[in-house]
């Protein structure tokens, strides 16, 4: 990589310089730029953007553009579509349908955002009164559901959850067995079990995250809230929890948007049944687009999934930000899968 | 003393039970894996690893997988360190809002997309190929990509940029010759996500290629295979399950550190 330099001299000037604004001649002054006036853009600059820029928009921008033109149509994606208003939008917030799956989004929200936040602060809390030994390890081995594929993940818990499958047995073994059920084939246990494997994709994410936020504290801190007397509730709420402010709030983000989106998980594991009972909008979203087409109120119901997902977003950006240092940016590892992202995978 | 102690050995034991909860389902289903077709034989068995590997056509996924992965991972990484390197050093115009809609594009939810897109492709004729596959999934990296080197690029000291400016380099040499060979970490870390996003990705290939078998990843040959074999052997959905994780396991074991490192500190930048 190295050794083919030299010779090609004109370096970024080379890729054919198309007609983005590039007509200043500029070049040859380049070598001493003026810092101080603002209007010295770097057109050429253009030119490194605008193939990632393209991709962007071309596969995302303009599909989100498509869907909100689409979410104000009747449209079977056949026949013409007629104009439709804001009817896609009212059915998604009158329709008995998608309200119960926005109810089981906030029943799910609760299992993967708020149990492993919790879990993971009350783990970090006890882990920054001692020294932890395996800290690398403990921590690998925590992360290991983030990796793995979703659908990896719902065949591992259906199995866990099948009617003979080990949870069962270990109730019968304790002696619990009126307490066995087939987990995700039941009305009452379907959505507390997918809840539940939400969980356990996400709480090691969160304890990750906030360990790594507790090997920043200053140690002299804890020293001296003990030498003042302090405990260990106090010293959680005094030190421990607004210290981990950054980590909270991106651990809330990444569970957040994992419970809001959250197709994978439910498509394989119970495909929203039995009934409707681990029904979920994005599911909607596939099945009103895909099979029963009904383009308008998929797209309806995408954007309104989106803007959701936006406000909660900037939300806890807002709740969380830290005072004395206003500016505070996040950069996630992407909910673009996300799973996470996104986890996100 | 005693009390710091016996502290010590509380919260290690509940670290200890966290990380068995966390690798349970997976041992879970690599012991129900050997249990042998039809539960049968008493001893190990790899019986239903052959039946999986035939039945659900796992050898053509795992290639399908691989060079999709790969193909985005590299294509995004290139087009991710010239749009880092440009917002990062040069005055590019209109560069906020570019900035401003990428941090949009970080939390988006793609359902959003996909029945555009899916149109799209299909005006195109690329439907059940690999594009269909590639292109919108470098599209979503892209947001992750340029911030991920953006962030990189801005932390590289600006007198090593001036120095190569004053020795007449150009911008993209300096790119090239500079600051790329400093940023191997980084790159590094980023490919990692990348990969694994993309190698886990499932909503997309279920709608952008349903239909050709020959194209398909592993998560939805897994999810075609584990829905279809629902009735049938659990031993041997189970082997395909182990299958598909391995890659992912093995690549994890190598690179967990950086993965673990780079993540917790990119995402709270």
């Amino acid at each position: 990589m190295s050794t083919a330099a030299p010779t090609t001299g004109r370096g970024s000037t080379a890729p054919g310089a198309p007609a983005s604004g590039n007509g200043r001649a500029h070049r040859p002054h380049r070598r001493l730029p003026s810092r101080s006036s603002l209007s010295s853009y770097s057109w050429s600059s253009l030119l490194y953007v605008a193939p990632a820029l393209a991709f962007f928009v071309v596969f995302v921008l303009y599909p989100i553009g498509v869907s909100v033109w689409y979410s104000f149509y009747a449209y079977d994606g056949l026949t013409q579509g007629t104009p439709a208003g804001w009817g896609n939008y009212t059915a998604v917030f009158t329709d008995s349908r998608l309200r119960a799956a926005l109810l089981h989004s906030l029943v799910l929200l609760f299992f993967y955002a708020v149990l492993p936040v919790c879990t993971g602060l009350l783990l970090a809390g006890a882990m920054s009164r001692i020294r932890v030994y395996g800290l690398t390890v403990f921590r690998a081995v925590l992360f290991l559901p983030q990796i793995l594929s979703s659908v990896v993940v719902a065949v591992a818990w259906r199995n866990l959850l099948a009617e003979d499958g080990p949870v069962n047995s270990v109730l019968r073994a304790v002696g619990l067995g009126r307490f066995t059920t087939s987990w995700l084939g039941d009305f009452g246990t379907a959505l507390p079990s997918i809840g539940t494997i939400g969980a356990w994709v996400e709480y090691g994410l969160c304890m990750v995250l906030f360990l790594s936020g507790i090997v920043g504290i200053d140690r002299s801190t804890y020293e001296a809230a003990r030498l003042d007397g302090a405990g260990p509730v106090r010293e959680f709420f005094a030190i421990t929890l607004p210290a981990l402010r950054a980590q909270i709030s991106i651990a809330l983000i990444l569970t957040i948007t994992f419970a809001l989106r959250n197709f994978d998980l439910i498509w394989n594991t119970t495909r929203g049944g039995p009934g409707t009972s681990t029904t979920v909008p994005s599911l909607y979203v596939y099945q009103d687009a895909f099979q029963n087409r009904l383009l308008g109120r998929a797209s309806a119901l995408a954007i309104v999934l989106t803007l959701v997902i936006l406000v909660v977003v900037v939300a806890v950006q807002l709740a969380l930000r830290e005072r004395d240092v206003p500016r505070r940016r996040f950069t996630r590892q992407g909910t673009r899968g996300s799973q996470c992202r996104k986890a996100q995978s | 003393m005693r009390i710091a102690r016996t502290e010590s050995i509380v919260t290690h034991a509940l670290l200890v039970l966290a990380s068995v909860v966390a690798v349970f389902p997976l041992v879970s289903i690599l012991a129900s894996s050997l249990h042998g077709v039809g539960g049968s034989s008493g001893g190990l068995s790899f019986a239903s690893y052959s039946t999986a590997w035939t039945q659900g056509r796992f050898g053509p996924a795992l290639l399908s997988s691989a060079l999709v992965s790969v193909t985005v991972v590299v294509v995004t990484v290139v087009l991710a360190s010239l749009a880092g390197y440009a917002l990062a050093t040069m005055r590019v115009p209109g560069g906020r809002v570019i900035l401003g809609l990428l941090l949009v594009g970080l939390v988006l939810p793609y359902e959003v997309t996909v029945l555009p897109l899916y149109e799209l492709l299909t005006g195109w004729h690329l439907v059940d190929t690999y594009w269909a596959l590639i292109m919108p999934q470098v599209a979503l990296s892209v947001p992750l990509g340029v911030l991920w080197m953006r962030s990189f690029f801005a932390s590289v000291p600006a007198e090593l940029l001036e120095a190569a400016r004053i020795d007449g380099t150009s911008r993209l040499q300096t790119l090239r010759l500079v600051v790329l060979p400093v940023a191997g970490p980084a790159i590094t870390t980023l490919s990692t996500v990348l990969f694994l996003f993309t190698w886990n990705e499932f909503l997309l290939a279920l709608i952008l290629v349903p239909d050709n078998a020959s194209v398909q990843t592993v998560p939805l040959a897994l999810s075609f295979f584990s829905g279809a074999a629902r009735s049938s052997d659990p031993a041997v959905t189970a082997a395909a399950a182990v299958l598909v994780a391995l890659p992912v396991l093995l690549a994890y074991i190598f690179l967990q550190r950086r993965l673990i490192s780079g993540l917790t500190e990119g995402a709270v930048k």
